[in-house]
């Protein structure tokens, strides 16, 4: 059966407490969730307190802080800081989201921030994505194109552009397939949200010659037809973007061939 | 079953595809949309016979109509169930032996049932 329980070396204890020498003017609690490869102890929660005067607006800009001026060894991944690498997606309060592009003062009280969830966890918030690079490598996620190549660039008019439009914006940062609970359960032969919506991009654009060969990959009773339309993809998202539509469209294609 | 021991790209592209899945979402789609005016028919015909005789009851179950509706609800009722309960059990049960008893168990009881279902409604409305 699936696992809905936490196995025993897996439950979060409360960890440590770091407060600031000096008493902080806008003081701000963050727990966050550490686990390290290396002792062989469960995951702890620590409560790090932040002084938001000095510190940037964003939850990115206070882990940096934390790292930076109380406590080295917390562990995450960041790049651009602006919401286009996707490199530090986490749950923060309960949401995955990009840490670089959630306001802090758009938090009531503590920041509570996890790893994302149902993920491998290789140290504090990062986590192994290895399965979710293989599925996007698996829709084959570049122009496919049989007849010769033109002189020139292949083109397509401003509409058929259009259609990419809400698709080709996807950072890859993961929010959405691990927010999915089909993913949590069958994440091993579920593709997800995010290489669906990948699938779906290639499937949508004009100048690409392998669409029927990209539906067939995808009828499968695991690969596509474990979304059950939840949404939670679609609401986690922090590009805006819309996954489940992405996916009910495959689906519909796929249907369309039979009527 | 599919060779494991293999990581990433190469388990991915040794599971391949199934080439189904469509039938099932379409067919379980099109039995949601039958058990709409089946199922408010029936709850309006329950509680209109509430107060109703053996004999009033046996008399509308004899009616070729109502007997024909009674037999569609059935067989739309349980095709669905069998769509639905498959996909919860392939959602949530893993172990191989356990998935594949489940899901045989699930086809015999539900053609079961549904079968005892038809012959008891043809039994009460023929009169046997």
């Amino acid at each position: 059966m699936v696992e809905f329980a936490l196995p025993r070396n897996s439950r979060v204890e409360p960890g440590r407490r770091h407060e600031p020498a000096t008493p902080p003017k806008r003081p701000r609690e963050f727990k966050i969730y550490r686990w390290s490869p290396e002792d062989g102890r469960n995951p702890r929660l620590d409560t790090y307190v932040v002084d938001l005067d000095g510190c940037g607006p964003m939850v990115l800009d206070a882990l940096i802080k934390i790292k930076s001026e109380i406590d080295s060894t917390l562990t995450f991944r960041r790049s651009c800081r602006e919401g286009i690498c996707g490199s530090c997606a986490m749950n923060i309060n309960g949401r995955n989201t990009l840490a670089c592009i959630k306001a802090i003062e758009d938090i009531d009280g503590p920041v509570v921030i996890y790893p994302l969830p149902h993920m491998n966890v290789i140290r504090d918030l990062v986590v192994d994505l290895e399965n979710f690079w293989a599925q996007y490598e698996s829709v084959e996620p570049w122009l496919k194109t049989s007849t010769p190549p033109p002189t020139r660039e292949r083109r397509q008019s401003p509409e058929d552009r259009a259609r990419l439009d809400g698709l080709y914006e996807c950072i890859l940062c993961a929010c959405c397939s691990t927010s999915c609970p089909s993913y949590w359960w069958n994440g091993d032969r579920y593709l997800g949200p995010a290489a669906l919506l990948q699938a779906y991009r290639w499937i949508a654009d004009s100048r690409d010659e392998a669409t029927n060969e990209r539906l067939e990959a995808l009828e499968d009773p695991f690969k596509l037809y474990r979304c059950h339309t939840i949404l939670n993809c679609t609401n986690s998202c922090p590009k805006g973007l819309n996954p489940a539509r992405a996916i009910a469209e495959i689906k519909k294609l796929i249907v369309e061939k039979r009527l | 079953m599919i060779a494991t021991g293999r990581t990433g790209i190469a388990r991915l592209k040794a599971q391949g595809s199934a080439k189904s899945g469509a039938e099932h979402w379409w067919r379980q789609r099109l039995t949601a949309l039958a058990n709409v005016p089946l199922v408010i028919w029936f709850v309006v015909s329950f509680v209109s016979l509430g107060g109703a005789s053996y004999t009033e009851a046996r008399a509308w179950l004899g009616s070729l109509t109502n007997a024909t509706l009674m037999v569609l609800l059935i067989v739309s009722v349980f095709w669905h169930a069998r769509l639905g309960i498959q996909v919860i059990i392939e959602d949530y049960v893993h172990g191989r032996a356990l998935k594949l008893a489940a899901l045989v168990l699930l086809d015999f009881a539900t053609v079961a049932l549904a079968t005892a279902s038809i012959v008891a409604i043809l039994t009460v409305s023929i009169g046997g």
